[in-house]
């Protein structure tokens, strides 16, 4: 398992928002997603996902429907509305600007100043 | 509790909050049993995969509450258990929320009534369609106008839309052969257009009916006195009744609402001005130089009140040089219409908005008074708060419980004040404080006074709610472990309870100072001299012309009346005149020099107020005569005119008393008068005037229909007045009468300063009230938080004045610097109130030992319980307590 990094305030909607981008989950399907699209490295407490699901929805940035899972339980499936696909670009955009100069920032050696 | 849970069901309905719930129990139901399959799938038994899913998930009660709050879905829900919660704390101690709710009450309720008589009096423009256009044509800041001025003015202007001219007067109206005195408006005939009104039933009067002197004989009636006088008769419109004995017609009614250009009269009727011979008896429309008519004009859209002052102007230019002897040197202003011009207007309004201070200050202090209340029960909570901390609540919601609380407070409070000072509103409406005179208060309880208490209240209940704000957000979960007692620290600190409760106490001060001083010029004003003694005096008023006597007839028969009252046992003397002093209305005429020549008003010598009265006026009156003699009966028509004058008009025009008598003076129109006799100065306008000159004449050179009798006797007037009336219905049985004591008809004059007093009596009191309460809150509060502390000392053998001081020197010190301070605020507030109370002085020794005393005596009483019980402190009950 890899070192694991407690996730920034704010960035689990983006997370949530990038894992639903990839195609409708339940809750915990979201979970598993995001645990595998990082690679296992952020670490979320599972009951955590849920206020903030319910903040999106409320957003209008996700939809939700009842269906049914894999294994034959009935779950609630959210999926990226058109506002939600928009802002996940907006802050995808944003993430990789900061990102990048955080990173350039933080890589500053004396000689380059 | 069924209420609640009704609100709740109610609520929930509204937001499908209960769906909401069992969806989201549902979902994180179905996200533990996926976490469990897949812990199952990798080999872990099922009972223990379902504990591991649900440790995994984390708090389920918490994650479910936040998503609650995220889904939007739990206001109401969170509002309904907030109040519950509040409504549990306050009913827990009744004596604090009682305590609470009155003070709230009563400075919301003082702020109600205050704002209600400063909505009607000062913001609302007159309740007539565009009232705000509507604009009083003043002269020399009164509101007089002559009739031939008030029509030059409608012609020849160019701002207004519309000028009308009206008087209030009285008459004897007979609508089933028996008059009776009504009060009414004489009112130019374009009065209603202008104004914009129309009839409830009939029609009104017109421009059009206006054909010259007495060409219009009708009468509308206002909504009341067509309801108590003709019960409301649908098919009025057009009976004949006879005013002052002439034909009249009755036109129709005005609606409810409408009662005139005056807020605080409410005639009985209205009448054409061109008929104001028939209705006064005296013509005076045709004199330049009789201003006795109030003129509003309706300006024309577009103009401003400057534009239309200048116009105005321009046309009384004109009028100087045209009628230099009557109009020289005249200039019109605008001024608010409704309450005469500004010469009520004035200090009317600036007694309200002084009043409006007074009651904000109320309302600050009754805030204060809660604030600290609030503050210390939040202190003697603050275990519980810690406690609550502990188990995991967040400050956000101990805060919006205490605000919850602060909030049902406040809405209890309102309502209660709102409530009481409706009823007081409406009392106030009903009352008729002057006999006689159709005086009202124009207040009605409306829609947006409450509403401005409302709001009042949820403005005081946040305010005085944050107060212990800073101390929730500083307990921490620790404080509830230690010990209880710690309290004590900051006990040398100035804390912010302490400003508020000098802060409340200096607001008190400054109202029972300001109370003091009314009180007390008030007190003043009824042991003032008046120049005249009104005890043991009846009046008797009635209106000769308006009985159907003409010129010579009028003086033979108030001679016959005199006669008659003279006869009545017990009277020991008798006279009448043609006004009384402190009366309402007055006339004042410019008086000149024996050498003048030029009777324009500039070059008069003085504004002297005028009366006619009978031989035998002053004995009754009991006015003192200084020099020279009084009227007699031989001082007639054809005698040479004489005068007595007081004191102030012979300093005037003569230098002296001594001067004075033998001396000639001449008035208005060159008429010479001999001053025959100096008396006392008087009042006669008001009780607050400054000394005014004043001359009388001999009521047979200067006739009027106008008839007061002055009737002194040693009998009760419940005896005397049923022989009086009898003695002068056997000379005219028609006649209309009113009679009164002589003190009754002085409410008039009295009635600005008893109003004055009366409401700053019960600001002040309302004041007391709160600095009681505010004291004892804070008294009592030390006393209980160190009842320990102050054991422990008298077991350590302390006296009782070191407990004393002790427990209660700090709230004592702070009672002392904030009297301090209100009083000086007070000494400067009250020179405001001097020009409505009669001779209210700041500097006055009394009022200021007064206000003191009551200071002191306020902080001993409200001390007084807590100090027993600080001295009752027991060490041994104290210690076992823990």
């Amino acid at each position: 398992m890899a070192e694991q990094a407690q996730i920034l305030p704010g960035t689990l909607d983006l997370l949530i928002l990038k894992a639903v981008s990839l195609g409708p989950l339940h809750g915990y399907g979201v979970l598993l997603r995001i645990g595998q699209i990082s690679g296992s490295a952020l670490e979320i407490e599972q009951g955590a996902l849920y206020p903030a699901l319910f903040r999106l929805v409320r957003q209008g940035l996700l939809k939700a429907s009842w269906g049914t899972s894999e294994n034959n339980r009935r779950a609630k499936f959210y999926e990226l509305t058109t506002a939600g696909r928009k802002r996940l670009r907006e802050e995808t955009d944003g993430w990789n600007r900061l990102a990048a100069a955080m990173g350039s920032a933080l890589a500053a050696r004396a000689e380059e100043v | 509790m069924s209420l609640y849970s009704s609100i709740r069901a109610l609520a929930q309905k509204l937001l499908r909050g209960k769906e909401l719930a069992s969806e989201m129990e549902e979902e994180l139901r179905s996200h533990i049993a996926l976490r469990a399959d897949d812990l199952v799938r990798s080999g872990v038994p099922r009972a223990e995969a379902e504990r591991r899913a649900r440790i995994e998930f984390g708090s389920r009660e918490r994650y479910r509450e936040e998503s609650h709050e995220a889904a939007g879905g739990n206001y109401v829900e969170n509002l309904v258990r907030d109040v519950r919660f509040a409504l549990r704390m306050l009913s827990k101690s009744p004596g604090f929320t009682v305590v609470a709710i009155v003070t709230l009450a009563l400075g919301v309720g003082a702020n109600a009534v205050v704002f209600n008589l400063l909505d009607a009096l000062v913001v609302r423009p007159l309740d007539v369609p565009g009232g705000g256009n509507l604009y009083q044509i003043e002269q020399r800041n009164a509101p007089q106008q002559s009739y031939p001025d008030y029509v030059d003015l409608r012609d020849r202007n160019r701002t207004f839309d519309g000028v009308i001219a009206y008087e209030i007067s009285t008459a004897a109206l007979d609508s089933d052969g028996r008059p009776v005195p009504a009060w009414l408006y004489t009112a130019s005939g374009n009065y209603f257009d202008v104004l914009g009104v129309q009839p409830l039933l009939g029609r009104f009067f017109h421009a059009a009916d206006e054909r010259g002197p007495d060409s219009a004989p009708y009468i509308v009636l206002s909504y009341a006195y067509w309801q108590r006088h003709f019960q409301s008769d649908r098919g009025i419109a057009g009976r004949a009744v006879r005013v002052n004995k002439h034909a009249y017609t009755i036109l129709g009614v005005a609606p409810e609402g409408f009662r005139g250009t005056e807020l605080f009269y409410s005639p009985d009727l209205w009448t054409p001005i061109v008929n104001q011979r028939q209705i006064e008896g005296a013509d005076v429309l045709e004199q330049r130089g009789n201003r006795g008519r109030e003129v509003v004009g309706r300006l024309k859209p577009g103009v401003t009140p400057a534009q239309a002052a200048a116009d105005l102007n321009a046309i009384a230019a004109a009028l100087a040089k045209q009628y230099p002897k009557e109009d020289d040197g005249i200039h019109f202003s605008l001024a608010r219409p409704g309450l005469a011009g500004d010469m009520l207007g004035g200090p009317v309004r600036a007694f309200v908005a002084g009043l409006m201070l007074l009651a904000g200050l109320i309302l600050l202090a009754a805030c204060a008074n809660l604030g600290s209340l609030f503050a210390a029960r939040a202190a003697d909570r603050s275990r519980e708060m810690a406690l609550r901390l502990a188990l995991g609540s967040t400050r956000g919601r101990i805060l919006r419980q205490l605000l919850s609380e602060a909030w049902l407070v406040s809405l209890a409070g309102g309502a209660l004040g709102t409530g009481c000072s409706a009823a007081l509103l409406g009392a106030l409406r009903q009352w008729h404080p002057v006999p006689d005179f159709p005086l009202t208060l124009a207040v009605d309880p409306n829609l947006r006074t409450f509403v401005v208490a409302f709001l009042l209240a949820l403005a005081s209940g946040l305010f005085f709610g944050l107060v212990p704000v800073r101390q929730v957000l500083r307990s921490s979960p620790y404080q509830g472990i230690r010990s209880g007692a710690a309290g004590t620290d900051g006990a040398k600190r100035l804390t912010f309870r302490d400003v508020l409760l000098a802060g409340q106490i200096a607001v008190c001060a400054v109202l029972v100072t300001a109370s003091l001083v009314a009180v007390r010029g008030m007190l003043r004003s009824l042991h003032a001299s008046f120049g005249f003694v009104p005890q043991n005096v009846i009046q008797i008023n009635t209106d000769l012309n308006g009985a159907g006597y003409k010129e010579d007839q009028v003086p033979a028969m108030q001679r016959r009346m005199l006669d008659a009252v003279s006869s009545v046992p017990g009277v020991t003397s008798a006279a009448y005149a043609g006004r009384v002093p402190l009366n309402l209305g007055w006339a004042q005429n410019d008086v000149y020099r024996d050498g003048a020549t030029d009777y324009r008003p500039s070059n008069s010598a003085a504004e002297a107020m005028e009366y006619s009265v009978s031989p035998g006026y002053f004995q009754t009156a009991q006015t003192t005569v200084l020099r020279g003699r009084t009227f007699t009966w031989s001082d007639g028509k054809d005698a040479p005119r004489v005068a007595v004058v007081n004191q102030e008009f012979a300093r005037r025009l003569f230098g002296s008393d001594a001067n004075a008598v033998g001396s000639f003076f001449k008035i208005w129109g060159g008429a010479r008068v001999q001053v025959v006799g100096v008396v006392e100065d008087g009042r006669y306008r008001t009780l607050a005037e400054d000394p005014q000159p004043a001359m009388f004449f001999s009521v047979l050179q200067s006739p009027s229909p106008w008839t007061w009798l002055l009737v002194r006797s040693n009998r009760s007037p419940q005896e005397l007045e049923p022989a009086l009336e009898g003695a002068l219905r056997s000379l005219d049985n028609g006649m209309a009468l009113t009679m009164n004591t002589w003190e009754k008809e002085l409410g008039a004059a009295l009635l600005a300063a008893r109003a004055a007093s009366l409401a700053l009596g019960v600001l002040g009191g309302l004041g007391a009230m709160l600095a009681l309460t505010g004291i004892f809150g804070m008294a009592a509060y030390s006393v209980s938080k160190r009842l320990r502390e102050l054991g422990i000392r008298i077991a350590l053998g302390a006296r009782r004045k070191e407990v004393l001081a002790a427990a209660l020197g700090r709230v004592l010190r702070l009672l002392a610097i904030g009297s301090a301070a209100g009083l000086l605020l007070g000494l400067a507030a009250t020179r405001l109130l001097s020009y409505i109370v009669y001779q209210a002085t700041p500097r006055d020794p009394v009022v200021l030992l007064g206000a003191i005393a009551t200071m002191m005596v306020l902080g001993l009483i409200a001390a007084w319980i807590p100090a027993r019980r600080a001295l009752a402190a027991d060490p041994l009950v104290l210690l076992r307590d823990d």
